[in-house]
């Protein structure tokens, strides 16, 4: 294979480490579920583990409690739980996104804040927020909750597409040319949201702060049952692609010669990315860094075969999301810290550790 | 002796009484926005409050008790984790779906609306003195807001002249907001008998030297905490336009402590005569 191409040998700087990754999605997937247990359990409200089974086992009909207090019921399954399943879906979204854009785009930075998926999903939604109720108000009763994401989907495909086209001329994407279209389109989406910060009033401009700095508190189990279907699959579609993005690492032409559909491909994941992006970044606004980071952990963990980047970066996404956010929602509490602002805190400084011992690896 | 003992029997059971009415009453509230804070101790209730916002800065003992973080970004657990009866909640506090949370969870939320007048403080009264159950109290808490305001309203019709005043908003130092129409300062300012001097702008807009020299302001109205953002009274003038304003030329600045002079809350009268007079003096 190298022979075809050597580059490659660069790209794929850890091929050989395949036992520690077939460890890796069973300790990951073991983790979340930990993780996941241990954000139900925790709060601000007094409602400890003992308390969280049986309040679930109740819920399943398998024990008769008459101890519920409707308070309790309602802060595990009206709050914390809806929390954590978003926290996944979130994480989970944006781990996937990043593994895939990063192989599409054939290099590390692609990632959907970056390139200004998330912020042209961020245009639209503040297009909504703000416009919402005059310009479109027709429109967002026929669409009812899929106003939001269908929008932000919306902002987002035209994003990647805009950057996409630009980015790359003869089946290429370089890595700067790729960054400063990001970067464009990112002002852009910026000037955006900033004129309509100046257009908003006071309601509108606290909805558009708070949602501009993330968090995953917001849906209920309505809003979930829009975005949940819209992640799973799309997640689970993007998962189908690890293959023909290995194949893609060697090049386009290459690529077709081994039976891949480079166009459709191309399309499918720029396509899925909008599509889970958009969905999450309707009701979580931005959070910044998890695309970038969770795949690149597990890359530097066990190399960039995308069998195992693209459902590693989804599970570690999603860890890391239910983790900020449970840190995020007791440290201060009874208040609450943006999560945005602890995904960048937590993750930065680790990723940072991780790039310098492994960077003559990465001969970057 | 036995009267003695008579009087401490007495007095014992008065206590036993006072006690158990306290316990009955034992209501438990969150306070969220500094106006809805103060009428909930203006009625006598501040010992029911168990937390407020952090907007919510008056009296002390509303200053330093536990703090749900600042009104407009509510947690709903956080909230929870209190165990309330009662969120008394001004109409800026939210996000809307914590508020829907809350209720969902039992906890009764009563949402007093926020508009920058006199009468909204006392429809705000009514409605919290309901919501406490002190329905006497609240009236007799009006009427004597009735008074004062009459009498500033007469304080302040008797002052001379009618100033040209401007609104600094200096949340930090560099990001300044002037006051337009339909802001709680441009209410406060025509309150005091003055002229907003951006009354052809709405809402808080972003500073600029030229509309500043334009708007020819007599005095600077400004918060303390935006006098504490600058770094000092005489960084007012050096703000772009500043200097060149009737005002900057006479140095005339007034700054107030936000939550007395934006808060709308039962200390409204004494603030509208306070400010009327200092736009006024020297």
């Amino acid at each position: 294979m190298s022979a075809l191409n050597p580059s490659v040998n660069g790209a794929l700087p850890g091929l050989h480490r395949i036992p520690v990754g077939r460890l890796l999605l069973p300790t990951l997937a073991i983790a979340l579920l930990a993780c996941a247990l241990f954000a139900l359990c925790t709060g601000a409200y007094s409602l400890g583990a003992k308390q969280v089974v049986v309040l679930l086992l109740a819920k399943l009909g398998l024990v008769q409690t008459d101890a519920v207090s409707m308070q309790d019921n309602a802060v595990l399954f009206s709050l914390r739980l809806p929390r954590v399943v978003f926290g996944i879906l979130v994480g989970a979204g944006l781990g996937a996104c990043g593994a895939a854009l990063q192989g599409l785009f054939r290099n590390p930075l692609a990632d959907p804040t970056l390139i200004g998926v998330m912020s042209g999903a961020g245009l639209a939604a503040a297009t909504v927020i703000v416009l919402g109720a005059v310009w479109i108000h027709g429109l967002s009763r026929i669409l009812g909750p899929f106003t939001l994401p269908l929008a932000a989907f919306l902002g987002g495909l035209a994003a990647t597409t805009l950057v996409y086209r630009v980015a790359t001329s003869e089946g290429r994407s370089p890595v700067a040319l790729m960054l400063l279209a990001g970067i464009a389109v990112n002002a852009i989406a910026e000037a955006g949201i900033g004129l309509f910060t100046y257009l908003a009033d006071d309601q509108q401009l606290r909805n558009l702060s708070a949602w501009r700095l993330g968090s995953v508190a917001g849906p209920g189990w309505r809003e979930l049952s829009v975005v949940a279907p819209v992640v799973v699959l799309s997640v689970a579609a993007l998962m189908r692609m690890a293959k023909p993005l290995n194949a893609l690492v060697l090049g386009e032409a290459p690529a077709g010669h081994l039976g891949v559909d480079v166009q459709s491909l191309k399309r499918r994941v720029i396509v899925l990315t909008a599509l889970c992006t958009g969905a999450v970044t309707a009701y979580c606004g931005m959070i910044f860094f998890v695309g970038l980071m969770a795949p690149h952990m597990v890359r530097l963990v066990c190399g960039s075969d995308n069998r195992l980047v693209l459902p590693g970066g989804a599970l570690l996404g999603a860890l890391l999301i239910v983790v900020a956010d449970t840190v995020a929602r007791t440290l201060v509490a009874p208040a609450e810290l943006p999560i945005g602002v602890l995904t960048a805190l937590l993750g930065a400084p680790f990723f940072i550790a991780l790039l310098l011992r492994n960077r003559r690896e990465w001969g970057m | 002796m036995t009267r003695i003992a008579r009087c401490v029997w007495i007095s014992a059971g008065l206590l036993a009484l006072i006690g158990s009415v306290i316990a009955a009453d034992g209501q438990r509230v969150v306070a969220v926005g500094g106006a809805v804070t103060e009428i909930a101790f203006a009625l006598g209730k501040g010992g029911s409050v168990v937390a407020s916002d952090t907007t919510s800065t008056y009296p002390e003992t509303a200053a330093k008790m536990t703090k749900i973080g600042y009104m407009r970004s509510l947690a709903a657990e956080g909230v929870l984790s209190l165990r309330p009866d009662l969120v008394l909640a001004t109409a800026e506090a939210g996000p809307a779906n914590v508020l829907g949370q809350l209720r969902n969870a039992g906890v009764k939320v009563e949402v007093l609306p926020a508009t920058h007048t006199f009468e909204n403080l006392r429809d705000n009264v009514r409605l919290a003195a309901t919501a406490f159950n002190v329905e006497a109290d609240g009236s007799k808490l009006i009427g004597s807001l009735d008074r004062e305001w009459r009498d500033t309203r007469r304080d302040v019709a008797a002052l001379p002249g009618a100033p040209r005043v401007l609104f600094i908003l200096a949340h930090a130092a560099n990001r300044l907001l002037v006051a337009g129409t339909g802001t709680g300062a441009d209410a406060m300012i025509r309150y005091a008998g003055g002229v907003n001097a951006l009354a052809d702008v709405q809402g808080y807009k972003p500073l600029s030297g030229e509309a500043l020299v334009q708007a020819a302001p007599d005095v600077i109205l400004i918060t303390a905490e935006g006098i504490t953002a600058l770094g000092g009274p005489e960084k007012v003038w050096e703000l772009p336009g500043v200097s060149l304003t009737p005002a900057g030329q006479h140095q005339r600045l007034v700054a107030m402590d936000a939550q007395y002079l934006l808060g709308f809350g039962p200390r409204l009268p004494r603030a509208t005569l306070e400010l009327a007079r200092r736009l006024r003096a020297g």
